[in-house]
């Protein structure tokens, strides 16, 4: 494998970041608007998002790629495939990450919402200054986990014809026979990227039980 | 807008996406028997006395945690070869789903583990039980009780990562899927309803470990 063809594969990483970075803001976006109507008390927003979060954490992330990306070409949408892509990850973030959260804002003691009904504090400052700043500090370990599970999950982008990372590695194993060397050279730059993310991830985790306790 | 659904090459082709199925499930449930065998092996080696042990174990579980499935699949397709192991593709899909739900496994049974008191350890070769049964009856059971929730939950996550496989052409859903998709064009409604079978197959999943659970975990503690 010669510089050029290393080259590549960074030109690989550098759509691999831009995708997991496009699916995480945009699913965090997503994701807390779905924990939000998943916690809501409203019966028919809290079972259409509970029926959400089960279709795409009972489906295959491929398939949900797939369903996305050809179901928009039937829509009369010719979008590039890197719309298509991205917005099949962000709703596949979205479903994760509001399962997430909801798990999270369940978890703030129910006194914290009761003493800010009682100082008549209304839905929105309820929420954006009492319960997700303590519901986002439980989160912040599985959201990191999920952080991890979205770059690698990116990387079936390939499968559907997007170039990043895992693509990149195919199209120069093809040119240069040397599988396993640049699928090694691959999955060590996986690494490089989801190694320091689970450690803080773990780090904060420790943190968290030690708060606890 | 004017496209019609067209479910013809679905229904004809139902007897093979059936078929395809069936290879999910073979692929599921072989991945699940490595997976367990790698993590109960592994939670051993991890607690050896020789460090070499441990540290290999621990770097195992951390490269495949942090690395995609998919680039250690084609790794090892590649890999296996090499080794001398001229495998189809569907039991190298298999080894390589057990590979890397192993490495899940373990971290997942080693907090059971550690959740087994020392003294109950102690009780136990006080009583004159051999090592391997106080490891097998008083370790492994109540800690595969203690995770059994988390374990499920990331089978069920195996078996939807087994759609994957169709990278390497392993027999299973998607790849069968795939191949009727080139044939018709109808990629809408061939992947619209194999996603339904996913949905149907990590159902059915989750009622067979629940059924485990109710089998095997549900004798009283106290």
């Amino acid at each position: 494998m010669n510089l050029g063809e290393f080259l590549f594969l960074l030109s690989g990483l550098k759509w691999t970041v831009a995708l997991s970075a496009i699916a995480f803001v945009f699913g965090c976006a997503g994701g807390l608007a779905i924990a939000l109507m998943r916690t809501s008390g409203i019966v028919p927003l809290e079972r259409a998002t509970a029926g959400y979060i089960a279709l795409f954490q009972g489906t295959p992330l491929l398939m949900q790629l797939f369903v996305v990306y050809y179901g928009l070409a039937l829509l009369g949408l010719h979008l590039n495939a890197w719309v298509a892509v991205s917005l099949g990850f962000t709703l596949h973030a979205s479903a994760y990450l509001g399962e997430i959260w909801r798990g999270a804002i369940q978890a703030v003691p129910r006194g914290q919402t009761e003493a800010s009904s009682a100082l008549s504090l209304k839905y929105v400052s309820r929420m954006k200054d009492v319960v997700l700043p303590q519901a986002l500090r439980i989160s912040l370990p599985a959201t990191i986990g999920f952080l991890v599970q979205l770059i690698k999950g990116t990387s079936l982008a390939s499968i559907v014809g997007f170039t990043e990372l895992a693509r990149a590695g195919n199209m120069v194993s093809n040119q240069i026979f040397k599988p396993l060397l640049v699928f090694g050279v691959v999955g060590i730059l996986y690494f490089l990227m989801c190694w320091p993310l689970s450690l803080y991830g773990a780090h904060l985790e420790r943190r968290l039980a030690a708060a606890e306790r | 807008m004017n496209y019609v659904l067209d479910f013809t090459p679905v229904i004809d082709g139902l007897p093979d996406l059936l078929a395809g199925c069936l290879g999910t499930f073979l692929l599921a449930l072989g991945g699940m028997l490595l997976a367990i065998i790698i993590g109960i092996g592994g939670v051993v080696l991890r607690d050896s006395r020789f460090p070499a042990c441990r540290w290999a174990v621990k770097a195992f579980v951390e490269l495949i945690r942090n690395t995609p499935f998919l680039v250690q699949i084609f790794f090892i397709y590649f890999a296996l070869p090499l080794a001398g192991l001229r495998l189809d593709p569907t039991p190298t899909a298999i080894i390589a789903l057990g590979i890397n739900g192993g490495a899940y496994a373990i971290e997942i049974i080693r907090g059971g583990v550690q959740s087994i008191s020392k003294g109950q350890i102690e009780a136990g070769l006080a009583l004159g039980l051999h090592r391997a049964l106080v490891f097998r009856l008083i370790v492994l059971k109540p800690a595969l009780r203690a995770v059994f929730p988390s374990l499920a939950s990331q089978f069920v996550m195996l078996t939807l990562t087994t759609s994957v496989a169709s990278a390497i052409s392993a027999y299973e859903l998607t790849s069968v899927a795939q191949r009727i998709e080139s044939e018709t064009f109808r990629s809408f409604e061939v992947f619209g309803t194999i996603t339904l079978m996913y949905l149907v197959i990590s159902w059915m999943m989750m009622a067979f470990f629940s059924l485990i659970s109710a089998r095997y975990f549900s004798y009283p503690v106290k």
